[in-house]
C-alpha cells in the first residue's frame, strides 16, 4: 500500500517538474503559504474598510448639509486622496515618515509608524474613507425630501431623523457602488507586497523569486484573488436582494470602476 | 523642498514617461473596448461568451498581478518559443510595452462595459433609419452611432480615465523609470523620501486635474443641443 502510494506520488512529482506547463506539485507544497497570505490580505482589507467606513459616516453626513467649516476640508481630504495612488500614499507614509526626526523620535514611531502593517492599514483606511465619504454624500443627498419633512412633522428630532430615516435609506442607495468598492480595495491591496508584507500577491512573488519561476506563485495568486471577488460579489448580491426588495427594478453593482 | 528642485528634470522626464504611458494605454483599452462591446452586443454567442470570460478574468484579479504575470511570465514565454522554433534568440520584454498591454488589457474590459451601455443608449429606430436611407455600416458608425456613444460614454470614460492614470503608478514596481521610479530613486539618494513622495502626489493631482477640466470641454461639446434637467 504504502509502495504504490508512493510511486503514485512520486509519478505525479515527474509529470509536474518534467511535463506539465505548470508545477503544480510545487503549488501545492506551498499552498500554506498562501492561505497565510490570503489571511493578511483578508485581515487588512476588512479592517481598512471598516476603520474608513466609521469615518466615512459623519465625514459625508457633514458634506452632504454643506456644514460650514467642515465641507470645505473634507472636500481637500476626499479630492487628495481620490486624485492620487494609493502605491504613492503609502510610499509616503512608509518610507516617508522616516525623513522627519521628530516622528522617529516620538511615541508613535516604534510600535506603530516603522512597522509596514500599520502604515498600510492607517493609508488604506484613510483612502477607502475618501472614496466612501463621496458616495455616501451622495447617496445621502438623493434622500426623497418628503421623507424628511414626513419625520420632522411626526416629532423626530433633526438627529433622530438623521438616524431613523436618512442613515438607513442612505446606506440602501449605496449599497451596489459600496460591493464595487469593497472588491477595489481587495486589488488595491497588493501594494501590501510593495512594502514587504507577504499577502496573496507578496507570497506568489516570493515563491516566483525562490525557484526561479515565471507563472507558478502568479497564477495561484490570480486565482485567490478570483475566488475572493466572487465570494465578495456573491455576498453583496444576497445582501442587495435582502436590503434592496422593496426596489423592483434593482440595478446591479455597475462594472466602471467608481473611483474617480 | 531644495533637492526636490534641483532635481526637478528627473520628475518632469518621468511624468512624460507616465503620460505617455497613459494615453497609449487609453488607446490601447479604447481599441479593445470597441472590440469587446461589439463582440458582446453581437448575436454570435461565442463571441459573447469571449467577451463575458473577459470582463469577469479583469475583475476579478487585481491589475498588479496582471501586470506582472504579463511581464515576467511573457517573457518566458517568449523565449520558450523563440528557443522552440529558432525564430529569434533572447528577448527582453520592454517595461514600458508591458505596462501598455496590461494596463490596456485590464482598462479594455471596463471600456467595454462603458461603451456597451452608450451603444445600448442610442435608440434602434435611428441605425434602421441610417440602413433605410442606404448608408453602409461606416457611414452609420461614424454619422449616427460614434457621435451619440461618445455623449452617453463620457461620464464612465472620464470616470475610466482618472482611474487609468493614478493605476500608471504600478509599472514603478517592475522597474520602468517613470515619475514614481524615479522619484522614489531620488528621494532614497538625498534622504529625503516625503518631499519626493508628495511632490509625485502633487503631480498626479495637476494631471487628474487638467485632465478633468479637458473631459468636461469634451462633455460640453458633445452634448451641444441636449437638454439637461
Amino acid at each position: 500500500m504504502a509502495e504504490t502510494d508512493r510511486t503514485v506520488f512520486e509519478y505525479l512529482v515527474y509529470v509536474s517538474e518534467n511535463q506539465s506547463p505548470l508545477d503544480f506539485m510545487l503549488i501545492a507544497d506551498h499552498i500554506d503559504k498562501f492561505f497565510y497570505g490570503a489571511l493578511l490580505t483578508i485581515e487588512i482589507t476588512v479592517l481598512a474598510l471598516l476603520i474608513g467606513g466609521v469615518m466615512a459616516i459623519p465625514l459625508a453626513i457633514a458634506r452632504a448639509y454643506h456644514h460650514r467649516w467642515l465641507n470645505a476640508p473634507i472636500f481637500g481630504f476626499t479630492y487628495f486622496f481620490r486624485g492620487t495612488p494609493l502605491l504613492v500614499q503609502t510610499y509616503l507614509v512608509y518610507y516617508g515618515l522616516a525623513q522627519f526626526d521628530f516622528v522617529r523620535e516620538s511615541f508613535l514611531w516604534d510600535p506603530i509608524l516603522s512597522s509596514p502593517w500599520w502604515c498600510a492599514l492607517i493609508t488604506f483606511s484613510l483612502n477607502t474613507a475618501a472614496y466612501t465619504t463621496e458616495f455616501l454624500r451622495g447617496a445621502i443627498e438623493n434622500t426623497a425630501k418628503g421623507e424628511v419633512e414626513a419625520a420632522r412633522a411626526c416629532g423626530m428630532s433633526p438627529a433622530k431623523a438623521m438616524r431613523r430615516i436618512v442613515l438607513p435609506s442612505a446606506f440602501r442607495r449605496a449599497l451596489p457602488a459600496y460591493s464595487n468598492e469593497v472588491i477595489f480595495m481587495l486589488h488595491s491591496s497588493v501594494v501590501l507586497s510593495t512594502i514587504t508584507l507577504q499577502d496573496i500577491l507578496g507570497v506568489g512573488r516570493w515563491l516566483n523569486g525562490r525557484y526561479y519561476l515565471a507563472y507558478e506563485g502568479f497564477i495561484t495568486a490570480m486565482l485567490f484573488y478570483m475566488v475572493l471577488v466572487f465570494l465578495i460579489s456573491k455576498v453583496f448580491r444576497l445582501w442587495e436582494k435582502r436590503w434592496l426588495r422593496h426596489l423592483q427594478s434593482h440595478n446591479p453593482a455597475t462594472t466602471a470602476p467608481d473611483r474617480a | 523642498m531644495d533637492s526636490v528642485w534641483e532635481y526637478r528634470n528627473l520628475l518632469l522626464a518621468g511624468t512624460a514617461v507616465t503620460v505617455q504611458l497613459a494615453l497609449a494605454s487609453l488607446a490601447f483599452s479604447v481599441v479593445l473596448g470597441l472590440v469587446g462591446a461589439t463582440a458582446k452586443l453581437a448575436a454570435n454567442p461565442i463571441s459573447q461568451k469571449i467577451a463575458g470570460a473577459y470582463t469577469t478574468l479583469v475583475r476579478g484579479v487585481p491589475d498588479l498581478v496582471l501586470m506582472m504575470l504579463l511581464f515576467y511570465g511573457g517573457q518566458q514565454i517568449a523565449n520558450d518559443l523563440g528557443s522552440l522554433t529558432g525564430w529569434w534568440d533572447y528577448v527582453e520584454i520592454n517595461q514600458f510595452i508591458a505596462g501598455v498591454w496590461s494596463i490596456g488589457f485590464v482598462f479594455g474590459a471596463y471600456m467595454t462595459e462603458t461603451f456597451r451601455g452608450a451603444i445600448l443608449a442610442i435608440p434602434r429606430g435611428q441605425i434602421e433609419a441610417g440602413v433605410a436611407c442606404g448608408m453602409t455600416p461606416f457611414l452609420i458608425f461614424r454619422r449616427i452611432t460614434w457621435p451619440q456613444m461618445v455623449r452617453h460614454a463620457l461620464p464612465s470614460f472620464t470616470n475610466n480615465w482618472l482611474v487609468l492614470i493614478k493605476a500608471t503608478a504600478l509599472v514603478s514596481i517592475i522597474g520602468l523609470h517613470d515619475l514614481v521610479w524615479n522619484a522614489s530613486t531620488a528621494g532614497r539618494s538625498v534622504r529625503e523620501p516625503f518631499s519626493f513622495m508628495f511632490a509625485v502626489l502633487i503631480i498626479y493631482l495637476v494631471l487628474t486635474a487638467c485632465s478633468d477640466v479637458g473631459l468636461r470641454w469634451l462633455d460640453r461639446r458633445y452634448n451641444v443641443g441636449v437638454d439637461r434637467a
